[in-house]
């Protein structure tokens, strides 16, 4: 696809403009170019897009480059605050209503996610101590009634349902009655999935809210809705007046552009994430994340934004100084472990990187498997994991049980770490001419950047093929 | 003769009944595709970057794709140097053109379906969660019924609720039967059943349903592998076509649906569904430009009979209706 190269185009417009103090115009258009077609290929819509990139524009011409920053890094850096405010501050909650019960109602295309999505809601506030109700409002899709009852019934909570003959609005009013004289406190009514320019359809929406009042009108979105998900929140927002929005399928490998479209024609706060099939896979929303998801190259500026950050500089000099002397213990490999892990998923690290947006599809970076790796570190005693040399059969044995790994899980890793001591001790060769080249430093800082041997490509495990980042 | 009358011509020979259709059903693109573009060139006199910027956003929101246009664009931009075009005017038949071409830019591909008489004819269908499989699968059993073939459902997606029990509504609607399992159970054993079953009772067609998926789904993109691998061996040469069903309305992540599902699930045509309610036709150009898989079925509505074989031709003069009528009145005119 176009947008693997998109992160190392945009390196190379940086690259021609460094040394500059201030960000002037030529600079600022050659960077937005870049943004204005990442969001596109996110399905940010045009117009959002436009009126986005000119507020931009006003804002970073003018400013002065901060240090460690080179002036297109220095756009990026507002872009991405932009962005984040676009799509407002901090995680919202959903309103309860004072006098119980709370009534919920969800509206969306068809195959949004909606009937999933009212389920995974029960679950959440069964978490917290709520007595959901599910009402089965969908009267129109075979076998949608059903499917909520189904859910009802792995989360234990009730579902209230008159079958497909009656009509919706009937069934949320006597479902609200349901639930008060049950002592159930959250209704939630599923919608059947409907186009935004059905008429009759979007009028029994609007009934169904006159009758219930609901407290919370939310609207499922597909993170993987294109141009159109302006005009579907736009009249949806519009006939319904919703109170927030719920984005699904987000585990996917869409960047949700539709997010910001939403978020930027409504107005309206995006509360919750699912991110995945099963029923507690639903999540506050978070705008940060969400924001460099989008624009897909959070990579350069926000990599070393966050290493400068979470990595303990002290720490990282030590590190590197043993390393040099070829020294690399389990000690080590955890500690690096775990200040990646502090800089986000895997999987979006890698993205980070400039040239690795190509390698992302091709590796199987399997969050699992690192956690299995850990584990088998974490199983080992102090002394085992300052010298690996104590590590016989018998000890491994142990380790392979106390990680829940078998043992040939535990020697390929041990294999592994031996090949990555070994790269380490040549990179770190490598690396001392790099940090005269060069003058970002936190990279070199950075431990555990292991040069992946060329014939591996794809075969191994994450942590063991990393390319440096450097060109 | 002009380029708008040869393609009305080629419909002419249509039945009326799916042109129709077709126009009805892309109304929604044409209004935000076509009626834009004319618009914007009766704006613009002159041709400049104001006015290619303008046309590359009314084609980006089509959801075109951003690669398409900007290729589309840039080949524009040369046309009007070698042939100094000046007006905007003269500049619509060869971006008209242009599209009819990116649509069709392999003929040689067949949309119509792999199904032939006298075997078990197999389908599998798959794509994320959400798109329409379900559906779809009912409304093809419909129009194989309507041919007078026997058809047979298999219940493949064992993991959504009640997905079975929407198939078993569809099957008792079109009157066909539905082999399943339990919830849960493993998807490749319900398709060995019914691919047995469908060999004992000789019928036509098998359509297998399959759980929605995402395509960065490790697990179960292998998962889709195995079903696969078990058509194969229980009958060989099936499954007879794998199709993926895409919805119209998602964005760039369709070309990644159909890239992943296309390497690992041997996908051999596309369906796309929900066309008809919203203005985003364009996805369909950005497939065929970009990808070898060709669009076999359209959902051009919600009733039973909305599933239509995808034919390029239509689709453009569905889009163009409004210019061809105008010309063709011109036309008149003069005579």
């Amino acid at each position: 696809m176009a947008f693997e190269s998109l992160a190392n185009r945009l390196q190379n417009a940086f690259d021609k403009l460094r040394g500059r103090g201030k960000i002037d115009e030529t600079i600022v258009n050659e960077a937005m170019r870049e943004v204005r077609l990442a969001l596109l290929e996110a399905d940010v819509n045009f117009k959002v897009v436009k009126d986005f990139v000119a507020r931009v524009k006003e804002r970073a011409v003018g400013q002065e480059v901060m240090k460690s920053l080179t002036p297109g890094q220095m756009v990026i850096k507002i872009v991405n605050e932009e962005l984040v405010a676009l799509m407002g501050g901090n995680a919202v909650g959903l309103t309860m209503a004072h006098r119980p019960p709370t009534v919920i109602m969800m509206a969306g295309l068809q195959g949004a996610g909606k009937t999933t999505t009212t389920g995974k809601l029960a679950k959440y506030l069964q978490k917290q101590n709520r007595k959901p109700l599910l009402v089965a409002g969908d009267i129109y899709r075979p076998a949608a009634i059903k499917q909520l009852q189904v859910l009802g019934e792995q989360l234990g909570v009730p579902v209230f349902t008159l079958g497909d003959q009656v009509s919706p609005v009937d069934i949320a009013r006597q479902a609200i009655e349901h639930a008060k004289t049950n002592h159930l406190d959250v209704v939630l009514i599923d919608t059947a999935g409907r186009l935004h320019i059905d008429e009759a359809l979007m009028d029994e929406l609007k009934q169904i809210r006159e009758v219930t009042k609901p407290d919370e009108i939310l609207l499922v979105v597909d993170a993987m809705t294109g141009q159109d998900a302006v005009n579907v929140a736009e009249s949806f927002n519009s006939q319904l007046e919703l109170t927030g929005v719920v984005l699904t399928k987000l585990d996917g490998d869409t960047r949700g552009g539709a997010a910001l479209s939403v978020k930027a024609v409504t107005g309206k706060p995006i509360k919750f994430a699912a991110m995945g099939e099963k029923l507690d896979a639903l999540e506050p929303f978070h705008p940060d994340r969400m924001a460099s998801r989008i624009l897909g190259m959070g990579d350069v500026l926000s990599l070393i934004e966050k290493a400068q950050a979470s990595v303990d500089e002290e720490k990282a000099r030590d590190m590197e100084r043993q390393m040099r002397q070829g020294e690399f213990s389990f000690d080590m490999f955890l500690d690096s472990m775990q200040q990646l892990r502090n800089l986000g998923p895997f999987e979006d690290i890698l993205g980070m990187l400039p040239g690795m947006n190509k390698m992302k599809g091709k590796m199987n970076v399997d969050e699992k498997q690192i956690a299995r790796v850990e584990a088998i570190a974490k199983s080992m005693t102090k002394a085992e994991r300052a010298n690996p040399d104590l590590l016989n059969a018998n000890r491994r044995k142990r380790i392979a049980n106390g990680s829940g790994t078998s043992i040939q899980e535990v020697n390929r890793f041990l294999k592994q770490f031996e090949e990555m001591k070994k790269m380490m001790k040549q990179f770190s060769g490598a690396a001392d001419k790099m940090v005269k080249k060069s003058k970002k430093k936190g990279f070199a800082g950075l431990p555990f950047m292991g040069k992946g041997g060329g014939n591996n490509q794809g075969g191994m495990n994450f942590p063991f093929n990393f390319k440096p980042p450097f060109k | 003769m002009s380029f708008f009358k040869r393609l009305r011509d080629a419909i002419v020979q249509k039945s009326e009944e799916v042109t129709q259709k077709f126009t009805d059903g892309l109304s929604k693109t044409r209004d935000l595709l076509v009626e834009k573009v004319e618009d914007l060139v009766r704006r613009y006199k002159k041709i400049d970057d104001d006015f290619f910027d303008e046309l590359e956003e009314i084609l980006i929101t089509s959801d075109v794709g951003v690669n398409t246009v900007m290729e589309l664009i840039d080949d524009l931009r040369s046309e009007v140097r070698k042939q100094k075009i000046e007006n905007a005017v003269d500049l619509q038949p060869i971006l008209s053109e242009k599209l009819v071409a990116l649509l069709k830019n392999d003929e040689a591909a067949d949309t119509s379906l792999n199904v032939q008489d006298g075997r078990v004819n197999v389908i599998l269908f798959v794509g994320v969660n959400g798109v329409g499989k379900t559906t779809t699968i009912g409304k093809m059993a419909h129009m194989f019924k309507q041919q007078g073939k026997k058809v047979l459902l298999a219940a493949g997606d064992t993991f959504r609720a009640a997905a079975i029990e929407q198939l078993e509504v569809w099957g008792g609607r079109v009157g066909v039967e539905v082999i399943k399992q339990q919830q849960g159970s493993d998807p490749a054993a319900v398709i060995y059943d019914a691919i047995q079953a469908a060999k004992s009772r000789q019928v036509d067609v098998l359509l297998c349903d399959t759980a929605g998926r995402l395509q960065n789904k490790v697990n179960l993109m292998e998962e889709l592998a195995k079903v696969h691998r078990v058509l194969q061996r229980e009958l060989p040469g099936a499954p007879h076509e794998v199709l993926l069903v895409l919805d119209a309305t998602t964005g760039q992540n369709a070309l990644s649906q159909a890239k992943t599902f296309g390497q690992s699930a041997g996908v051999s045509g596309l369906v796309l569904t929900k066309l008809d309610g919203t203005a985003k036709g364009g996805i369909v150009i950005a497939i065929r430009n970009e990808l070898n898989i060709p669009v076999k079925y359209v959902g051009l509505g919600e009733g039973m009979d909305d599933l239509q074989q995808f034919d390029p031709e239509q689709f453009v003069h569905a889009l163009f209706a409004g210019l061809i009528q105008k010309e063709e009145a011109e036309a008149q005119e003069n005579a």
